[in-house]
This record gives structure tokens, sequence and C-alpha cells, in this order.
């Protein structure tokens, strides 16, 4: 079973998760639900600082024994900082999707995006209509 | 897709389920890497019905398989089990396949799941022309195959039968009765490790499942799914059929020269002794990258500007903790240490050539 989705964030229909700070960032991981469904990560290839994302465009790649993933920004924005944890220890992904296992921060171009994002209620509904 | 006999229990240990050449098997129960580390460490129980059997049985058996196999079957024992490949005119693979000798003039291949059919008109097609003494039947369908691997396989599996597997030496098989069942059993796998490769009919084949799983509980066996068994055949150095080699490939090109028999004649022997004297030109081998990433199948492999190769086979390693893989290389560029670098994504990542296997076990 994967774990409850906070409430105090955003979601994406690709599985994303985003909590937008004040200051105009946000920190992006990918929900304990993608990562149940990827199983064990053992490998995250993160952008380079500065790298511009537009919203579907991918971010980061996550891979499993078996696959290769893309991890598509839920926004607009420019890569501030990336969780460099995850170079030695991909597997905190699987641990602590939620928490340690955040991918990227962005600076948000245009925070009106966050509209077009999920609810955690929302976000649950949609995964029951998958499984 | 088709469904084995074990389909409704994979389902019930909510395995994840891939479409494996038209098969509905099992990927994974837990996950790969756990799967793969008890194989390693203790046992693993692979569902393996999808795979072909087919028997030939006859006076002159023996003489079909010496015209369509390229491993010379002269000197194989009753009981012995060996590694062929199958060609076409070309010198490519078709197929390659087990060869169980069950009597003087009955034999048994045990073939890969996709490529089956084709084998079986290639065979009959041959057959048909050559008209030896002998018969063909496949018996795929009636015919369940499990694959008991890792160190504990011998001690769980002789709870289950009176037959002497201690003395059962590797690559070959007996008859022997398991929970009380007829089966064949072969001391063989496609893992790296001891193991062993259990034949039985279809309809009984649940029952050894269950008793197998039963027996090995206290000895930490798992059942385990096909993404475990592609990371312990890579890291073995082993190939997998339509993924490494292809029809077009020939098996000079693959570390398969050791299964080919220069000294007999064979469907596709003059193409590989045409292909010998133009020279090879490329070559399988091993590949480890030392830079960061994994390698997949279908990377291109580059020596500076130059393209040299390509990835046939590339995974994370659960053994070795590193990613590894097998590339086909103009012969140029595959020495073991040779440099290379894989375009992953649009990243060029340094890797270098290695010797195979990446992994063998300890004996």
């Amino acid at each position: 079973m994967s774990k409850p989705n906070p409430t105090d964030r955003y979601y994406s229909r690709d599985h994303e998760w985003l909590i937008y700070y004040s200051d105009g960032t946000a920190l992006i991981g990918i929900t304990d639900y993608a990562q149940e469904m990827l199983t064990d990560i053992v490998f995250v290839d993160l952008p380079e600082i500065g790298r511009k994302v537009v919203p579907h465009a991918t971010v980061a790649v996550v891979e499993s024994v078996k696959s290769v993933s893309d991890i598509f920004s839920p926004v607009t924005g420019e890569v501030i900082e990336v969780n460099q944890a995850l170079e030695d220890t991909p597997e905190l992904i699987n641990q602590d999707a939620f928490g340690e296992g955040w991918i990227v921060s962005l600076r948000l171009s245009d925070p009106e995006e966050l509209k077009m994002l999920l609810t955690a209620a929302d976000y649950e509904e949609m995964i029951k209509e998958e499984k | 897709m088709k469904k084995t006999p074990l389909y409704e229990k994979h389902v019930a240990l909510k395995a994840k389920i891939i479409d494996f050449g038209g098969w509905a098997m099992p990927v994974q129960y837990t996950n790969v890497i756990d799967e793969h580390r008890t194989t390693r460490s203790a046992a693993g129980l692979f569902d393996i019905c999808h795979m072909g059997e087919i028997e030939v049985k006859g006076s002159q058996a023996l003489d079909l398989l010496q015209l369509v196999l390229t491993r010379n079957l002269a000197d194989q024992t009753v009981g012995q089990v060996k590694l062929s490949a199958l060609l076409n005119e070309d010198g490519g693979v078709i197929d390659d396949l087990t060869v169980y000798k069950m009597d003087e003039y009955s034999f048994m291949l045990v073939t890969n799941a996709t490529p089956k059919d084709r084998d079986w008109e290639w065979i009959n097609k041959i057959q048909a022309e050559k008209k030896f003494d002998c018969e063909l039947k496949d018996v795929s369908d009636p015919t369940g195959k499990l694959d008991l691997q890792g160190p504990r396989s011998e001690e769980i599996l002789q709870k289950l039968t009176d037959a002497d597997l201690k003395n059962l030496r590797f690559y070959h098989f007996c008859k022997a009765k398991v929970a009380g069942l007829e089966t064949i059993v072969s001391r063989s796998g496609y893992t790296g490790e001891d193991g062993f490769e259990i034949y039985a009919p279809e309809n009984v084949i649940g029952q050894i499942w269950d008793r197998l799983m039963t027996a090995g509980a206290e000895l930490g066996i798992k059942p385990c799914g096909l993404g475990a068994r592609d990371t312990l055949r890579l890291e073995s150095g082993m190939m997998l059929n339509g993924q490494d080699m292809d029809e077009s490939v020939s098996p000079l090109e693959v570390p398969y020269s050791w299964i080919v028999d220069k000294s007999k004649e064979f469907v596709g022997a003059a193409a590989l002794r045409a292909k010998q004297s133009t020279g090879i030109r490329k070559k399988l081998v091993g590949l480890e990258m030392t830079g960061r990433g994994i390698a997949r199948h279908g990377y291109k492999v580059f020596h500076g500007e130059k393209e040299i190769g390509v990835v046939t086979s590339g995974t994370f390693s659960p053994t070795l903790n590193k990613a590894i893989g097998l590339a086909f290389m103009d012969v140029d560029y595959s020495a073991p240490e040779t440099a290379i670098e894989v375009l992953i994504r649009d990243t060029m990542t340094a890797a270098k050539i290695v010797k195979l296997p990446f992994y063998k076990r300890i004996k």
C-alpha cells in the first residue's frame, strides 16, 4: 500500500508532487504510488542547474533495474537545485518519496500554472481509476 | 496472450504481469533486486512453462539433429544435455537451444519461447527434404517447466525426491519422481548458479510448484520473475535470443564459437566458412560503465566521433552494484579494457570493454 498523499502540496497527472514556497520556488518529487510502480530505483539522472523547463518537459530521468522513466516538470521554471544525495543513494526515492527523495527545486515563472495541478484528493481519485 | 498453467498463482501472488513474446508472464513478484539476490544467496523458483519442447525420435533422429544443429552430438551420452544453435542457410542464429539425449534414438529439444514455431517449421522443412527415419513432435503445450536456481536448490529438491541429486552432474539429467510425480530433472539453468530445470506434464506442474515452495520455505525460497531472470543471466554473461542476437547474427560473432563444430556439415556451415574467410567484423562483448549511467538496449557506442557499436543488453547489476551490458562492437574496439563511450540520452558516458562473465559463482 502506498503512503497517504500529503495535503501540503500539488500533484500532477504524471505522478509528480510539488510544494510551492512563498519565495516563488518549488520542490518537486514523485509520489509514493509512482515509486511503488517503478520499484527498485537504481539510478537518477539529474538536470544541470539553470536548465529551463516547461510543463511536461523532462526534468530528470529515474531508472529501475528494468525501466527508464522520464520525470516531467509540472510547471514552467528554472532548475535552481538538485537533490545530490540521489547520486549515491537513489533508493531514497523508494524509501521516502515525499521527503528525502525529492528530486529538483525550481524557480517558477508563473505561479498561476499551479491552478492546473491536482489536489491530494483529486490525485487519489485519479490513481483509484488507474488501478 | 497465452497463459501458463501457473498464471493464477502469479496473480494470487500479486506479480506484475507482462507480455513476453505473446505470453502473460510474471516480471516480478516483489522487486527485481530482491529476487535476484535471493537466487544468488538461497533459491529462486521460476515459471518457465512458456519455453518450447520438441521430441525427435527414431533410428535416424541423431542424423537429423547432426544436420540441423551446430554442435557435434556424436559423443553425447544418454542423460547428457548439450547447448547448441539452430542456424538458417545464411548461418544466422534462429535459436539457441538445449538437446536432451533421452535414449539412443530419442531426443528432446528445449527451445526459447519466441522462436519455437520458427524452429519447428525450419526443422520440419529440412526433415521433409531429407526424410530421415524419425518423427518430430511439438510437446510444448503438454510440457510444464520450472527452474529452481540458487545454492540451496539441491537441498530443497532432495526433500521431494529419491533421485541421487548429489551425484547428478552439471548439464546432466535424470528421470525422477518429485513429490511422487514423474519428472525430468536436469542440473542446469540460466542464472549462473547451481540449480535444476524440472519438466513435468502441465496438469501437475502446479503441484510441483506448491511442494517446492513449501519445502523451500525454511531455506528462503522465493518465486522470481523474468526481471530477475534477465539480470541473473546477464551477470553470468549469457545471451538472450531475440535481444542480443537474431537471424542476422552469426554464432561466430557472439560467444558461441564453442558450440559450432567446424569438422561436421550442418545447415549454415557453408555460410559460416564464407564468413570466416572474409573476416569477422563485429563481435558481441561485455561492457561496464565507468561514468554515471546505465547502458540500455539500442544505445549507441562511440570512440570519439566514430560510432563503433550498439548495446544489446544493459542493466544495473545487483550483485556487482554497477552498470553492465553486452554490446556489438567493431572488432577493432572489442578487446578488454578498451575505453569507449555510450550515448545515454544526450550525454556521452564513459565505459570500457570487459571480459565475460561479469559474475562467476565460487564453487
